[in-house]
């Protein structure tokens, strides 16, 4: 786990080095584009102040905004009882010193994602949708997912990556747009200039070609270390709970899934554990894909018989993808503890009650509206709307009076 | 001169190799030491959540009172065991019983639809999970500081300044084994 870490943060660190290089290179390039005398300088500045103000903003704020975009709530545990106690046996299984933060999405769409660059103050947002359709086993499966994402720093990598694409983008579109109001003063600038000839060609196909290809090409990119960091967290998840069975019925049953996430949008997409906006039939999608095609990431965690290490995961990845990618670092390849998937689980013998999952589900999302829950001696559950204002309640069954605080 | 500067170098360097191994082991040994602690956690709130249990349980079940009854010995046996094996034992019988329980409640429709019953029951299985998952931690990391103490070099470092291996947290599958009893009178 620790090798994952310090692999993960090194790649933050190039990562985030190596986009300054680049946004000061294609800001140098646009700049010099529409005045080959300051505007280079022009150019720099713009994106190292777009980058910085990005970075900040997503670096502090990006898991609060995410999570307000999202509609999430943050929950106790009396909330769903079940779901926190689930994050703690992750968080036990993992031996972490952290607790991730629990929020709920009212959405009858089951998915879940983590967010929050630094694990003492992450959080794990799940849907009331995922909570109603999955089992214990499944939730513990998604759940495991999830911490993942958090204790590898997947997130510090993914809000890099996504901020260099926003950079990016919104350069190649100030550039477009500065072409299509200002071709004029171009022409005069260059004009003016007495130094225009080869180099300035040079330049201006190389902007073109910039504006064009960079955020296509970053999309890409973005796109390739998203895929890989899921893979990646599938084979940390199936090592954390050593029963890969669980996480793959999940994917199954929210793959399977008729609804739609009504919160999610392009930006907040990558960061589910199933990519919410989907569409059936899209074949295209192996390179554009945020998500490792959920058909695939099944059949692996399902093949994993052996054993449910990262050695074993990178196995079975080469064997049914037919090549040799490396989707596990090499550090993390090293470990040297068996890692054998469990037979006689704790609770074997709880099968799973569609209708109490639901009916969970469901008063999980009336207590974040505030509805009030009493458990009354004789085994009643007594549901309060918060429009309720007398101070006490009778039980209907057994005729007990509740006081109200 | 040269060679007592290599000399003194190469003296330096077996100095930090040596410091470097005696690290990992201190590392290792407080995370076992903090995994026992996590097991420990689970095991004392299990203790715990059991009188509320047979509390709300004893109403309905009136007829699996030797069930109860070994939850109770079970668990005061538990909770006064000592050593990594001792407690191993004792909370795989008490795991056993459990067991019983939750496979006779079956049997009382009235108590698996009690609320009280029910967040207990989570609560419980929540608990056995946490345990499970601790001791997967603990022997994880036993079995890391164990390697290290047993293989070279880092065995010479260990012999030294005497490290000693540690147990694992086995739980045998009592539950299987013992044949329930069955009295006629």
């Amino acid at each position: 786990m620790w090798e994952l870490i310090q692999s993960n943060r090194r790649k933050s660190l190039i990562l985030f080095f190596g986009m300054g290089a680049l946004l000061i290179f294609i800001g140098y390039v646009f700049g010099s584009f529409y005045d080959p005398e300051a505007g280079g300088a022009i150019g720099v500045l713009f994106a190292i102040i777009l980058w910085v103000i990005l970075s900040t903003v997503s670096y502090f704020a990006g898991s609060k905004i995410i999570l307000a975009v999202s509609g999430a709530k943050e929950v106790t545990k009396d909330v769903h009882p079940q779901l926190y106690n689930v994050v703690e046996e992750m968080k036990i299984a993992a031996g972490v010193p952290y607790f991730p933060k629990i929020y709920i999405i009212d959405d009858p769409s089951p998915n879940a994602f983590a967010t929050g660059v630094k694990p003492e103050n992450s959080a794990i947002a799940v849907t009331s949708g995922l909570l109603a359709t999955l089992n214990r086993y499944e939730l513990q499966g998604v759940v495991a997912h999830e911490m993942s994402h958090i204790i590898n720093r997947d997130i510090l990598l993914m809000t890099f990556a996504g901020v260099m694409l926003g950079v990016i983008t919104i350069m190649s579109d100030v550039f477009f747009r500065g072409m299509y109001f200002g071709g004029g003063s171009r022409y005069r600038s260059r004009s003016s200039s007495k130094s225009s000839g080869q180099g300035q060609v040079i330049i201006m196909i190389l902007a073109m070609l910039l504006a064009v290809l960079g955020p296509i090409l970053a999309q890409l990119f973005y796109f390739a270390i998203s895929r890989k960091r899921e893979y990646l967290a599938d084979a940390s998840a199936a090592r954390l709970t050593r029963y890969p069975e669980g996480l793959a019925n999940a994917l199954e049953k929210i793959a399977n899934s008729s609804h739609k996430l009504r919160s999610a949008n392009k930006v907040t997409a990558p960061m589910y554990i199933v990519n919410p906006l989907k569409r059936e039939g899209m074949k295209l999608a192996d390179l554009t894909s945020t998500h490792p095609p959920i058909s695939e990431r099944i059949k692996i965690l399902r093949s994993l018989q052996q054993g449910v290490s990262y050695k074993d995961y990178q196995k079975v990845f080469e064997m049914i993808h037919g090549k040799k990618e490396k989707i596990i670092p090499d550090s993390a390849l090293k470990e040297s503890i068996p890692v054998a998937p469990v037979s006689g689980l704790a609770n074997e013998g709880i099968d799973f009650n569609p209708v109490e999952a639901k009916r969970e589900a469901n008063d999980a999302v009336m207590k974040l509206n505030d509805y009030k829950f009493i458990n009354c001696k004789c085994g009643v559950k007594i549901k309060i709307p918060p429009e309720y204002n007398n101070q006490i309640v009778v039980c209907p069954r057994c005729g007990t009076k509740h006081q109200l605080s | 001169m040269i060679y007592f500067i290599i000399f003194l170098a190469v003296i330096v360097l077996i100095i930090l190799f040596f410091v470097s191994i005696y690290n990992a082991l201190i590392r290792l040994r407080n995370q076992v030491k903090n995994a026992w602690a996590q097991i420990d956690v689970q095991l004392k709130r299990r203790h715990d959540l059991i009188p509320n249990l047979i509390e709300t349980v004893k109403g309905y079940m009136t007829h699996e009172r030797q069930i109860m009854e070994n939850i109770t010995k079970y668990r005061s046996q538990a909770m006064n065991a000592q050593t990594v094996g001792e407690k191993a034992q004792a909370e795989s019988l008490l795991s056993g019983a459990l067991g019983q329980l939750r496979v006779q409640v079956e049997n009382y429709p009235d108590l698996k639809a009690n609320q009280n019953f029910l967040a207990l029951q989570e609560e419980l299985t929540a608990t056995e999970n946490k345990i499970s998952f601790a001791r997967q931690n603990y022997n994880d990391q036993v079995l890391m500081y164990n390697n290290k103490i047993q293989m070279f070099p880092s065995n010479i470092v260990a012999g030294m300044f005497n490290f000693k291996e540690e147990e694992f947290f086995e739980i045998k599958d009592v539950a299987e084994k013992e044949v329930p009893k069955v009295s006629f009178n």
